[in-house]
């Protein structure tokens, strides 16, 4: 491979850590100001850097926005003394944020965010890092790896809350992983059946949504996923790994400053890729809207107004998320594994055997 | 006896055991307060307003004139439940324009650390000379910069209107005496 083309990589590599990492720091904004906004209040106002006050009628809306709110919050956890409690196992302990941390930026390999169309050929290809097959298969394998980080949290923080909080977390993720598999193989199978050239790559899922949302001829399927994805990523009703009512803090009890920060990096970077992917899977990716064909010019401005349009839909989840966790109540314990093993598991499986019946029906005529 | 009124618990319908109208109907609801204009109060730059009659700090106050109003009868001390009250009774000098009131605190300290905010020393002062009013955060470093002291209490207080100017119909009185011989 030539240097500039390695190159090129690392840059869009960088590029795109930088806007996950901003998504979920701005994640963080937007819980807290629709939490805000949903309980009556203003949610963070304040946070301005030198001068911004200054700028005319911009700085000031900024700031009542708390656009500079997540700096403030990073800064924080940069700032925070840094303490080791003395019960724990150092080696884990400091290795569990790490692997909290590392699926989550994995997963967005192959996550593709827009297309690029070539305006001599009209060619369109994804923009992604890394155009692998087998996306949707790499995708589960990499996050599942996430519970390591909250096992090895709770493990090595010795302490029975945080034990608690990860072993409900470990139990919670194994369970809900394969509802979410499953409930997302009927379209893989829609994408594979025969005639379809399709196969296990993200950006096969969002080029098969030209024309229609998954999410209006799968609804099943979507709800499915939509429920797992929120019990993946700890998020309520399901937020069993630190409620905080009955666990303290769950697995990061003994967890402060950076560490913490990392942990909570991670979470929300879940939630931004879990959002991302539903959007990929379900809402066409970047395509315009079901129905209408893409706008999107040829060439780079097309490639960035496609990738827009894929983050909106993103962030418009990302609310959702927020809006969920203040409509419903914490499941309980039981009732989490009650969900998943005899309502979810059965009907993913339900719905998988009879996509496929469909389809062989309409291959036998 | 009160009826007794047993509701019957039905069992749940299919839908509600699907939690999805449920939910829906409470996204509804959640997403009308988000549309909702907030209650919140921009603290320290907007103050709630406070109500009349708000029983607040203690303070002095003076009467239109500027004269300072108490004439330390010290009923106030008496009568403080706490005890957060002192008053040093003093005289008042000889040739100042207020002579002819008998008498004027030296010194008067009212100690917020003891202060229960009862309100008894503004109804028993027979000169309207000690107020409650509306400040309602207080706050110090030490002990001491919380005894409020005379100067600080007239700070607080400053002049309240005043409908009697008993002091001031006194002197003329007496000075009428003088002038007219009768009475």
């Amino acid at each position: 491979m030539e240097l500039t083309s390695i190159l090129l990589k690392i840059v869009f590599a960088v590029l795109m850590i930088v806007v996950v990492m901003t998504m979920a720091g701005y994640s963080v904004l937007i819980e807290r100001k629709v939490s805000s906004w949903v309980q009556g209040r203003v949610g963070p106002n304040r946070t301005a850097p030198f001068l911004v006050n200054y700028i005319p009628f911009i700085g000031p809306l900024l700031v009542r926005m708390g656009i500079f709110q997540p700096m403030a919050d990073g800064l924080k956890f940069l700032f925070k003394e840094e303490i080791t409690p003395g019960h724990v196992n150092k080696t884990y302990y400091f290795l569990a944020p790490i692997l909290a941390l590392v699926p989550a930026l994995t997963t967005m390999v192959v996550i593709p965010f827009g297309q690029y169309t070539d305006p001599s050929t009209g060619a369109s290809n994804p923009l992604m890092l890394a155009p692998l097959d087998i996306g949707i298969l790499f995708i589960f394998a990499v996050s599942s790896l996430g519970v390591y980080g909250i096992v090895l949290a709770g493990w090595s923080s010795n302490n029975k809350y945080s034990f608690l909080g990860a072993i409900r977390s470990s139990a919670q993720m194994i369970s809900y992983e394969l509802s979410l598999g499953l409930s997302v193989f009927p379209l893989f199978l829609w994408l594979n059946a025969p005639g379809v050239e399709g196969g296990l790559g993200l950006n096969a899922v969002v080029d098969y949504q030209q024309n229609f949302w998954f999410i209006f001829v799968q609804p099943l399927s979507a709800l499915l996923f939509l429920v797992a994805i929120f019990a993946e990523t700890n998020r309520l009703p399901f937020d069993m790994a630190e409620s905080e009512t009955d666990l303290v803090g769950g697995f990061h009890t003994e967890y402060g400053c950076f560490k913490f920060g990392i942990f909570f990096v991670a979470e929300y970077a879940h939630i931004v890729i879990g959002s991302a992917l539903f959007t990929l899977l379900f809402l066409g990716g970047w395509h315009f809207l079901p129905g209408l064909s893409d706008p999107w010019p040829a060439g780079w401005i097309g490639a960035v107004l496609s990738t827009i349009w894929f983050l909106v839909k993103t962030v418009i989840l990302i609310v959702f998320f927020v809006l969920i966790r203040w409509t419903l109540p914490r499941f309980r314990y039981d009732q989490v594994m009650k969900l998943g093993w005899t309502i979810l598991l059965p009907l993913a499986i339900g719905n998988l055997i009879l996509n496929a019946i469909i389809i062989a029906l309409i291959d036998s005529q | 006896m009160a009826e007794t009124k047993v509701i019957e618990r039905k069992p749940l319908s299919l839908s509600e055991r699907t939690y999805l109208p449920q939910i829906v109907s409470g996204l509804k609801t959640t997403i009308s307060h988000m549309f909702k204009p907030s209650v919140t109060l921009q603290y320290p730059e907007e103050r709630p307003p406070i109500p009349k009659g708000y029983r607040g700090v203690p303070t002095l106050v003076k009467d239109p004139n500027g004269r300072e109003k108490c004439v330390s009868c010290q009923l106030c001390e008496f009568v403080c439940p706490p005890r957060a009250i002192r008053i040093t009774p003093g005289e008042i000098p000889e040739g100042s324009e207020s002579e002819h009131v008998e008498k004027g605190p030296e010194e008067f300290e009212i100690n917020m650390l003891r202060c229960i905010y009862c309100g008894l020393c503004q109804e028993v002062c027979p000169e309207e000379a000690i107020f409650l009013q509306d400040v309602f955060s207080l706050s110090g470093y030490s002990r001491e910069e919380l005894v409020n002291k005379k100067d600080k209490l007239y700070e607080l207080g400053g002049t309240l209107p005043d409908s009697h100017f008993k002091w001031d119909k006194k002197k003329a009185a007496e000075e009428a005496a003088l002038a007219g011989g009768h009475h």
